[in-house]
């Protein structure tokens, strides 16, 4: 282990990252992924104004509903606006009848501010243009209710890609900052509120004050962007909103991502860097955070230290999780599969992994299971529809879709992140009992 | 377009994968993009299916669309073909590939695969997830048992199949054990039970028993009427929920048999003489409200009037296919039948109808907690709960059993009642107090809750106050009505001084109301 996490600067480390020995395994075959509009179940519940409305097919509906569960309680804030026959056939003009939706929806809903048309497999095969589709809703409601458009289809988006559009959305609403605007801060990835209070204590003793946090709690409250804001990915997936926030001539800081005292410290102090904070201040700051990551994972290091770990693509976030593993708590990683690499986002976390470690993108899912039999893992972190079969043939597993629901960034998270691997092997030993 | 927060109902496909997550050697390859494989988890999840469902998906992507799907298609086939080696594939599309139109049952024909290929059409913006699964089953069944009439083998006893149980069915784990022990007490063999647990080449010696038994006609009636025609086997579509229509199968099976129905009419069941106990009494009239598929809800009208002395306020069902049959169980009991798959229609329909007790989906289960009412789930669409751990059949005595129990547990006693009655101005003892092991630890009760919607609707029964007014005597008296009637009295009594124009409501309007609905 090197002692310090490297922290990326340029795009030059893309390179490396390929070249440290890790060919990146590429499989097209069956995904056993979410699609984009997976997204959605916590989108609805950060941005607490806005509705989604899903454009799509029963399927759609039931995905939702299977995802999220059927235990939500209250009337969610999403929605999907079912295609029929009709609507096929040509029968019923298809912008008549979501308008038709979208007003019954926006009056039985009156405190929606914002509207989000989400485009899906059918509404995109069948070429339905919902970004227009949006300009024309917005000419009916708006200015007081908004109405936006973005694609979380399973053609074009897996899981965390729906966010990624979603926000890229936002980016274009995003005002022009002014040209006598103060050097800003955007933090870009759905957090949980608890990680993003946490994280604003410390911008605040680093003495920035000016943070906005993307996706922000209200659609009213998008921050300004220009050439002095500078950006930061809290999550890794997060790749078109930086490409827009690019465009907009904002700057991005580039770090490993906030999992673990390692990733914290590193994406704290990149931050900092950017914005001239003395060193020796950041290190008085954080080191009481670093001390209680410490002593939060030192509890699961005994349980964790050279256990064998598999990661079936999801979320995207395997690389940044896979560091963690590895640095932080000793794991011998096997194989580290996302469903895309952003490489030059990740780039720090590939180089912070040994060159023994297989990184595959996409998927051939029964090649993969093979594989992962194969490397006998004591840990196998997948999602819900493989999980059950692999406990039954012995393996001990990880749903990774908790790591999209948890909160798991930052200092005070690094011990529960580490529990989350730790508790199935925790719980395997405990039990008398065989599936 | 329709809009949906919630549905009763999957797509066709998944009605399909049901059907090949039931029965062994059967492969569904499944033209569909990335994400549809989320049904996975429905099978490894909800049901806590050991396996993965036998179920290949092609996940094309867009930059396919362009290119060749088919062509992916061939490849998914000739891999799952290879890997999987099924004895049966079928081949179909999901909503997306439908679009695209890329026909997978005439792709597979062109492979020469070693197998037979079953191509299902399984129309997405038409139809949904039972349709799908019985138009698989017919499909497979036709496929595997062949359209030449043959004689039946001799045998010294009658034999039947069971049509119709699934992975994912409601109960249908514990119904198909239920059922098989009562066959076995009629002498009855049974040849097949299909698709939960068959083989494909089980399907194949279906012809050979003498009738079918048709449990769940959702998904086995057309497959069982297309072997009744070609070969001539009755069928028995009495569904055995419930004490008289455990009883009326019985009989019905035993004729067609030809043996004596009286072993299996002798094996006990409680729940009769439970509800004949006097502690029943309290049972009598309870207003019951009951949707759910259309073999479940029939059944559960049926034993709430004729077996367990409820009031039938509401019947419903979100099967379209049956919604006949629905209609005419629901004019017996004086309802028009609510035929709807818009769960907010459903939860009007419960409001307006004022039951005391709402017989269900999960669906139903939400809406009755948010109207405080007690609540038992009788139906698909399914859920982790819906598969216990213990034995739990709704179907035969044992059904039975199990039905007094839950259906009746969610009420209050009739006992608890009456000291409700007795200690409802006790300062430990009222609507807002929380349960009394809980008080130490519980938080106050706000008025309000975070969302406005939840707020609305627990507020929405009592809220519903007209133009006429209350004393403040009359509101008084009003509150020493316990509190889980109090907003039925409330109605009552506005409705009938609405129609005498009385107001301001007084003490007097308040008994006059009571002495006129009775109780």
């Amino acid at each position: 282990m090197t002692a310090v996490l490297p922290v990326d600067s340029a795009t030059a480390k893309v390179e490396r990252a390929d070249a440290a020995g890790q060919p990146v395994l590429r499989q097209r075959g069956q995904h056993e992924v979410f699609c984009g509009l997976t997204s959605i179940i916590w989108l609805h519940r950060k941005m607490q104004d806005a509705f989604f409305l899903i454009v799509g097919s029963r399927t759609c509906a039931h995905l939702m509903q299977s995802a999220a569960g059927v235990m939500i309680f209250a009337e969610p804030r999403f929605a999907t606006a079912i295609i029929g026959e009709r609507d096929l056939a040509g029968m019923a003009d298809m912008n008549d009848e979501l308008d038709g939706i979208v007003a019954r929806l926006l009056e039985r809903r009156p405190d929606i501010r914002m509207l989000v048309l989400v485009g899906s497999c059918p509404s995109e095969v069948i070429k339905l243009d919902l970004p227009r589709a949006a300009a024309r809703l917005n000419h009916l409601h708006g200015p007081d209710r908004r109405v936006m458009a973005y694609s979380g289809s399973g053609i074009e988006t897996t899981f965390t890609q729906g966010e990624d559009n979603f926000l890229a959305a936002l980016v274009a609403d995003m005002p022009d900052a002014r040209p006598d605007a103060k050097p800003s801060l955007i933090v870009v990835g759905s957090l949980a509120d608890v990680v993003e209070d946490q994280f604003k204590r410390i911008f605040q003793s680093f003495g920035l004050t000016d943070v906005a946090f993307l996706p922000s709690r209200s659609s009213r409250d998008l921050p300004a962007v220009g050439p002095k804001t500078a950006f930061i990915l809290a999550q890794p997936f997060d790749n078109v909103t930086a490409q827009a926030l690019l465009r907009r001539g904002a700057n991005q800081i580039r770090a490993p991502f906030p999992f673990g005292e390692e990733g914290t410290t590193a994406w704290l102090n990149a931050i900092a860097a950017y914005f001239d904070v003395d060193q020796s201040r950041v290190d008085a700051i954080t080191a009481p955070g670093r001390a209680r990551a410490q002593k939060a994972m030192e509890r699961y290091r005994e349980t964790l230290h050279g256990k064998r770990i598999f990661l079936f693509p999801d979320s995207q976030l395997e690389p940044s999780l896979a560091r963690f593993l590895y640095r932080e708590l000793g794991c011998e990683i096997l194989e580290v599969g996302t469903p895309y690499l952003h490489r030059s986002h990740v780039a720090s976390e590939l180089d912070a992994l040994p060159a023994t470690v297989r990184i595959s993108e996409g998927q051939d899912v029964d090649k993969q299971i093979d594989r992962a039999r194969a490397a006998s893992p004591d840990l196998i972190v997948c999602g819900m529809g493989l999980a059950n079969p692999f406990e039954v043939e012995g393996y001990s597993t990880k749903w990774s879709i908790e790591f999209v629901f948890t909160p798991i960034q930052g200092y005070d998270q690094a011990g529960d992140l580490a529990e989350l691997f730790a508790r199935p092997l925790i719980r395997r030993a405990r039990l008398n009992v065989e599936a | 377009m329709e809009l949906a927060t919630w549905t009763y109902e999957g797509p066709p496909h998944v009605g399909a994968m049901r059907i090949a997550a039931s029965m062994d050697g059967v492969h569904l390859v499944l033209h569909a993009p990335q994400g549809d494989t989320y049904a996975d988890l429905l099978f490894t999840m909800i049901e806590r299916r050991k396996t993965r469902p036998p179920v290949t998906y092609t996940t094309f992507q867009a930059r396919d669309l362009s290119g060749d799907t088919a062509e992916i298609f061939k490849d998914a086939c000739r891999d799952a073909a290879d890997r999987f080696a099924p004895d049966v594939m079928l081949v179909g599309a999901s909503c997306t590939a439908e679009l695209i139109q890329d026909d997978p049952g005439g792709l597979a024909k062109t492979l020469d695969l070693a197998l037979p290929a079953v191509p299902l059409e399984l129309p997405s913006y038409s139809k949904k997830e039972n349709w799908g699964a019985s138009e698989t089953f017919y499909r497979l069944v036709r496929a595997c048992a062949g359209s030449t009439p043959r004689d039946r083998p001799q045998s010294t006893a009658p034999s039947c199949n069971i049509l119709g149980p699934t992975s994912l069915g409601f109960r249908n784990r514990d119904d198909v054990q239920e059922i098989q022990t009562l066959l076995a007490l009629l002498g009855i063999d049974v040849c097949v039970t299909a698709p939960l647990g068959a083989g494909a080449r089980d399907l194949a010696r279906l012809p050979d028993a003498d009738f079918n038994v048709v449990l769940y006609p959702e998904i086995a009636a057309p497959a069982a009427r297309w072997l009744k025609k070609v070969h001539g086997q009755e069928m028995v579509v009495t569904v055995p929920i419930g004490v008289g229509a455990t009883a009326d199968f019985i009989h019905e099976v035993a004729a067609l048999a030809g043996v004596d129905p009286a072993p299996a009419l002798a094996a006990g069941e409680r729940l009769s003489w439970y509800s004949r106990s006097i502690d029943s009494n309290y049972l009598t009239g309870k207003r019951v409200f009951i949707f759910g598929d259309a073999t479940h809800a029939i059944a559960a009208a049926r034993i709430a009037d004729e077996e367990l002395g409820f009031k039938v306020c509401g019947l419903g069902t979100y099967t379209r296919e049956l919604a006949r049959d629905v209609r005419s169980a629901a004019a017996r009991y004086g309802l028009d039948a609510l035929i709807t798959d818009d769960h907010l229609a459903v939860e009007d329909a419960i409001v307006a109808a004022q039951p005391e007790l709402v017989l269900g989906t999960q669906m139903e289960r939400h809406v009755a907690k948010r109207l405080r009412l007690p609540c038992a789930v009788i139906s698909s669409p399914v859920h982790v709960q819906d598969f216990p751990a213990r034995y739990s059949p709704q179907m035969g005595a044992e059904g039975a059993n199990v039905i007094f129990d839950s259906w009746v547990h969610p009420l209050m006693m009739g006992l608890e009642e009456h000291l409700l009655q007795m200690f409802r101005d006790d300062f430990e003892f009222h609507d807002d107090a929380q349960a009394s092991h809980l008080a130490a630890v519980a938080p106050q009760r706000t008025a309000a809750t975070a969302d406005p919607f939840v707020a609305d609707t627990t507020a929405g029964q009592e809220a519903q106050i007209g133009p006429v007014s209350w004393t403040d005597s009359a509101e008084k008296e009003l509150k020493k009505i316990p509190f889980f009637v109090r907003g039925k009295a409330r109605r009552n009594t506005e409705n009938f001084a609405a129609e005498r124009g009385v107001n301001p409501i007084t003490i007097e309007t308040l008994y006059d109301a009571k002495a006129h609905f009775g109780r």
